[in-house]
């Protein structure tokens, strides 16, 4: 691996950013919108059930937040691999001396840079609007930041695999992928609301699934619960192997179809 | 212009084979690219030359057959390779959003070309496009953006230099341009350069040597003059032309050599 390709590389989407500022709307609005939306919802329901449902908007803003960690870390990964389609630009970069590792470590950095422009803005309107504070969640915010980060770096590898395998055409599988897999890992609702009990055991194989409920557990009792962020790290380190095994071979088989080519001309 | 005295081999093919679907697109392919050589790849649409290219760059893998630069095995150096060697195609593009010298920053430093500002500063000059410096990349016409491509091409010096049809789709005097710029840059740089062309007059003017393709096969090569003649033809596009419609050409002297012995 070499440094100053990884950093060429993101200079190359900060020019990107830069220059488009529709870009940066994108990464903000749509999350600011949702969670606008979900607050009011969540603060009429509130005021207008009795019984003790307190904590209802904190858990769900909170949700919101590290939901985007994972969605933001993905896209960085797919999207910046769409936009070298988009440009026409993956051949310059294929024939440059640029190792694939570089290449995704680069995206890596792109996604980890979405997270941070995201995060924060969403923690300012959280606070901002509904007084919550994203740091109740104290210091137990960063791992989880971590986890959720790499666990959308290993989704963005498998969708640009996917769209890698199936061409521009599956090219929405960009922004859906994530979405296969929220409903199981109780981003909204913990894991025992999941029905057929059976589903959960699919929920707790996932390593976003500890974050959430973890971060239910830490706003509820205040304690960071170590198990469940061994349990996310080490699941993630295999996910991330995972995923990058399946992104090479993709990449391997692109090139011996000759495919990598097309979608580099297209 | 024949190059004199053959030196070192900087690119190798032997017997590359390269089939899509049970098509052949390369047919036992084999070529030697010498250091100081242009060296055009002639044929129809579909001949294989961009199939040959794509190869030698390691973005497609040949089915079978093997593919060496400065004496290395393509594969298992690409990265070590890649660093010596640029492309440029008519067919691609540097991301159209952002202005020139981003584009051409980046890959400076991807590259890791020493002094890029300068590096850049002094190419877009070669190819008298200082003025496009901070233009938006996707607004420019045919000719400007080949231009930059080419720049892009030559950031690190490149040793070996792969050209698919750098000519497509420019003007007249834009294409005379182009060819001039190859021919200092073979001449400045000392590298070996594999050219990809319709363009009868590109060829003639720029390459050293010919290979003509036909169904992924070479049907034919030599020095355009030495073309001309062993085909009996009185123009490299009616070589061109014949080898496009019948896949076949009469060569005077491959005939000759079957009589000899
Ligand atoms: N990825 C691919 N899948 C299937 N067929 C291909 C692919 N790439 C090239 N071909 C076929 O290989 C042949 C040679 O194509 P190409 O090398 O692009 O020709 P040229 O550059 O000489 O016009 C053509 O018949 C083309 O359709
Ligand atoms: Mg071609």
């Amino acid at each position: 691996m070499s440094l100053h390709v990884i950093q060429a590389l993101v200079l190359r989407y900060l020019f990107l950013y830069t220059r488009s500022p529709m870009r940066l709307i994108e990464l903000i609005f749509w999350p600011v919108v949702e969670l606008v939306i979900w607050g009011y919802l969540t603060l009429f329901i509130q005021e207008n059930t009795t019984g003790d449902f307190p904590r209802i908007i904190v858990f769900l803003l909170g949700a919101m937040i590290l939901w985007d960690v994972i969605f933001r870390a993905q896209q960085g990964v797919a999207i910046s691999f769409l936009e070298d389609v988009w440009t026409r630009n993956l051949l310059n970069v294929f024939v440059a001396p640029v190792r694939t590792v570089e290449y995704l470590a680069a995206t890596f950095c792109v996604g980890f840079l979405r997270i941070l422009v995201t995060v924060t803005v969403l923690g300012l309107v959280a606070g901002l609007m509904y007084a919550f504070n994203i740091f109740t969640l104290g210091w137990a915010l960063l791992p989880f930041f971590m986890n959720l980060m790499v666990s959308g770096w290993a989704l963005g590898m498998i969708s640009t695999a996917l769209i890698l395998r199936w061409g521009q055409a599956a090219e929405s599988l960009a922004w859906a992928v994530p979405f296969f897999i929220q409903p199981f890992i109780a981003v909204f609702y913990p894991v025992s609301a999941i029905k057929p009990e059976w589903v959960q055991t699919i929920s707790w194989a996932l390593p976003p699934t500890h974050v959430f409920e973890g971060m239910r557990e830490v706003l509820k009792t205040g304690v960071f619960a170590w198990d469940k962020f061994f349990w996310a790290a080490g699941l993630n380190i295999i996910f991330l192997t995972a995923a990058g095994m399946v992104f090479f071979y993709m990449l391997t088989l692109t090139r011996r179809r000759g495919l990598l080519t097309k979608f580099a001309t297209q | 212009m024949p190059s004199p005295i053959p030196s070192e081999v900087i690119l190798e093919a032997r017997d590359l084979t390269r089939e899509f679907d049970g098509v052949k697109a390369l047919d036992k392919f084999s070529l030697k690219l010498h250091r100081g050589q242009v060296l055009g790849l002639l044929g129809a649409n579909g001949a294989g030359k961009t199939t040959a290219m794509n190869c030698m760059l390691g973005l497609t893998l040949p089915t079978s057959g093997g593919l060496y630069a400065f004496g290395k095995e393509l594969q298992s150096h690409r990265i070590e390779i890649l660093r010596r060697a640029n492309f440029s195609s008519a067919y691609t593009a540097l991301p159209a959003n952002l202005l020139v010298w981003q584009n051409l920053l980046v890959f400076a430093k991807i590259y890791r070309v020493p002094k890029p500002k300068e590096r850049i500063a002094e190419l877009l000059e070669m190819m008298e496009i200082t003025h496009l410096h901070k233009r938006v990349t996707g607004q420019l016409s045919a000719g400007e953006s080949t231009r930059v491509n080419l720049c892009k091409a030559l950031l690190n010096k490149p040793e070996l230099l792969l050209l698919d049809e750098p000519t497509a789709s420019l003007d007249p005097d834009i294409a005379d341009k182009v060819r001039k710029i190859v021919l200092r840059i073979r001449s400045e740089l000392n590298c070996g350069i594999l050219y990809t062309s319709h363009n009868m007059k590109d060829i003639e003017e720029v390459c050293d040597h010919l290979m003509f393709l036909h169904k992924g096969k070479v049907v034919m090569e030599g020095t355009p003059k030495d073309i001309v003649e062993r085909s009996s033809s009185s123009t490299l596009e009616d070589v061109f032309i014949k080898i496009a419609r019948d896949g076949e050409i009469v060569d005077e002297t491959a005939k000759k050599e079957e009589v000899a012995p």
